[in-house]
């Protein structure tokens, strides 16, 4: 016999019904496949286009802030220092405007057809995450032309690092996704929310030249372990500071659930306001 | 615990002024200045009221209605779009909705991937979709533009895709509203025999939300009559139709509304007048008529204009007409105010109408709203009723200027 289905006021919103999401499975990977297929339909690069922002912001970062500016990036090549940030930072705020959008992107589906809706933001992370997949390879060949060997500690760090990126994308989207459906305002502000993030992260800059009170702002940021840590390992640093790694996934974990319980809470009335 | 759809006491509020495109932050923080203590949720609406019914396995149920009964609400909820406010819905099975097909189309994607991505938003597997892919493809006709991108297909075969994937799902439980009305009118033709084929060798349960009597006499047996968010009558298809023609008729020629002064403006009373200014219901279709409105403002209304929907058969709309000649929203002054409207002859054919009428500022607001002011255009002193033998199976009877010449 078939699952009896019950509709109720205001869902059932705190516990998030996994073995749903799980029936609905291939609609991440058909989102996911959408976004891609729709982001490069009638270009002539088509993919390759991954690979032009952070080689671009590198080369640009490397010329004002490594040459002219001589920000110092922990003895390592400045463009090869920038690039390890970029990779992680521009996941992020990929992943992060990606799933902002995603609800009022989808506004027609979401008004037609039920799925659970956490799919939506969840997939803009995945599909953030193929373009880091593409960028990452580029960042070992990197590594490798400028003479290093990452460290092998890389293999069970990296899923790490993942995981606090992707828990503060998702954890952040979610909320800014179901604060967009209300408030429209969020397009606007999301832009300089991920530009004042990149100076409050140790991408283009050390944590180690920070030394007062700011430290800490720097230190409470899950992405400054990720990056810090990335860092130290692709060039087989011996002692990279899992402390940081550490703060980072004290933080992203509450903020992960902030944003899941808000989408849940809201997640009822997306029809209705959107 | 034989029924496969169970809806018991089911409700649904909605706010209105909640229903603006959309708000940004300053809105809702300069409502707050401007009224820090006042709460502002005392324009709330009942789109449905405590509805309870079941329906078994297999039955096919026809919903109609006049618009903004709670029709489509009540799909909603049941496709669990939009959540209730009280009551529960119990569902034996899986749902699937034609609330509108072509859901989560992409223009820029060929039809084969469309079909993959919309299957799989209405909640096909990829192996379904595989499995059921050729035919798909048949029941649509379009299988030489697989893979062009459906943005180049002509709208009747960007239906015929669309409405395609929806109806080879196998629900358990399939909501249809009014996707019939769209197409031409063979794709109409197919529509409807799938739909029957679906209830006859499948044997599913079927909610059917139409506009279409035909069709709902045709595929239904059983009827849900739903007004102003209740169900009035429920029963056998026939039975509810023609108790709901029937009380469309009776409708009297003026309609008078009770002041209520917490409304910015309100409408006192509609009539319709004959070419005499005489309060009648039944205007002769070779004379002008009039449609009376009669407004009170209690407190200056900034940006409005009156609009008037005509229906036929209830809720057929036919067209509406958005303020005057200068489509211009207008400034009202509080105060007392009549408004004629001319209705030319010769503009419907013999037969019942109804109108509603509305002080809006479209797609803002509502300000106030009233329906259910009948008419009947009869056909009795016109020589050109001989054409058509008295019975009008059209709606419209502008006569058109010919000009015939021996060439």
């Amino acid at each position: 016999m078939t699952k009896e289905i019950v509709i109720k006021p205001n869902g059932s919103f705190l516990d998030v019904d996994l073995r749903e999401i799980w029936r609905y499975r291939e609609l991440f990977y058909i989102f996911a496949w959408r976004d891609i297929k729709l982001r490069y339909k009638q270009t002539v690069l088509g993919i390759i286009w991954v690979l032009f922002q952070p080689l671009v912001s590198t080369g640009i970062f490397s010329i004002f802030f490594g040459k002219i500016a001589k920000i110092p990036s922990d003895n390592l090549p400045y463009p090869l220092f920038v690039l390890a940030g970029l990779v992680i930072w521009n996941f992020f705020s990929s992943a992060l405007s990606a799933s902002s959008q995603s609800l009022i992107g989808n506004e027609g589906i979401i008004k037609k057809v039920y799925f659970p809706r956490l799919i939506l933001p969840i997939s803009s992370v995945v599909t953030a995450g193929v373009d880091f997949f593409i960028t990452f390879l580029v960042l070992l060949v990197a590594v490798v032309y400028f003479g290093y060997l990452p460290s092998l500690l890389i293999l069970p760090v990296l899923p790490v690092l993942l995981i606090i990126t992707i828990l503060m994308a998702s954890g952040l989207g979610m909320f800014m996704a179901s604060l967009n459906v209300k408030y429209r305002d969020v397009r606007f502000i999301l832009p300089f929310f991920i530009q004042i993030g990149l100076f409050v992260t140790p991408v283009i800059y050390p944590l180690s030249i920070i030394y007062d009170w700011r430290k800490w702002f720097l230190i409470i940021n899950p992405l400054t372990g990720v990056i810090e840590t990335l860092r130290a390992l692709i060039v087989g640093r011996a002692q990279p500071d899992f402390s940081l790694l550490i703060i980072g996934l004290i933080v992203s974990i509450p903020v992960f659930c902030f944003g899941l319980f808000y989408f849940r809470r809201t997640e009822a009335y997306f029809a209705d306001i959107a | 615990m034989d029924s496969i759809v169970e809806v018991n006491k089911l409700s649904k509020k909605y706010r209105l002024g909640g229903q603006q495109p959309y708000l940004t932050l300053r809105d809702t923080l300069a409502e707050l200045v401007r009224h820090p203590i006042i709460k502002r949720d005392n324009h709330e609406f009942w789109a449905l009221r405590d509805v309870t019914f079941r329906v078994a396995p297999g039955e096919v149920v026809g919903i109609i209605g006049r618009n903004g009964a709670g029709k489509s609400t009540l799909l909603k909820i049941i496709s669990r779009i939009t959540c209730p406010t009280a009551g529960d819905v119990r569902l034996q099975g899986n749902v699937s909705s034609l609330l509108e097909v072509g859901t989560g189309f992409s223009p820029e994607l060929t039809g084969r991937e469309n079909i993959f991505l919309n299957g799989a938003i209405l909640g096909m597997s990829r192996s379904e979709i595989r499995r059921r892919f050729d035919a798909i493809v048949d029941f649509a006709e379009t299988e030489k533009f697989l893979d062009t991108p459906v943005k180049y297909y002509s709208s009747g075969m960007y239906m015929r895709l669309a409405f395609s994937v929806a109806a080879h799902l196998e629900p358990d439980i399939l909501l249809v509203d009014e996707v019939l009305a769209v197409g031409d009118a063979e794709f109409q033709k197919k529509c409807l025999g799938k739909m029957e084929e679906v209830r006859n060798r499948q044997g599913r349960t079927i909610l059917f939300v139409s506009h279409n009597m035909k069709t709902i006499e045709q595929l239904c047996s059983r009827c849900l009559l739903i007004d102003k968010g209740k169900i009035v009558m429920d029963g056998d298809s026939q039975k509810v139709i023609s108790h709901y023609l029937n009380k469309q008729k009776i409708q009297s020629s003026a309609m008078l509304f009770p002041v209520d002064k917490n409304k910015i403006a309100q409408i006192t009373k509609i009539a319709i007048l004959n070419s005499k200014y005489q309060s009648r219901s039944e205007v002769p279709i070779s004379e002008d008529f009039y449609i009376n409105i009669e407004m009170r403002v209690n407190h200056r209304v900034k940006k409005a204009l009156i609009s008037i929907y005509f229906y036929s058969q209830g809720d057929l709309l036919l067209f509406s007409t958005e303020g005057d000649h200068s489509g211009q929203l207008l400034s009202y002054p509080a105060g007392k105010y009549k408004t004629m409207v001319r209705i030319p002859a010769f503009l419907f054919e013999s037969g019942n109408y109804t109108i509603d009428v509305a002080i809006q500022n479209p797609g803002v607001e509502i300000i106030d709203k009233v329906s259910e002011i009948g008419f009947e255009v009869l056909n009795q002193d016109n020589p050109r009723s001989l054409l058509i033998n008295g019975v009008a199976h059209d709606k419209i009877a502008v006569i058109l200027d010919y000009e015939t010449k021996k060439s």
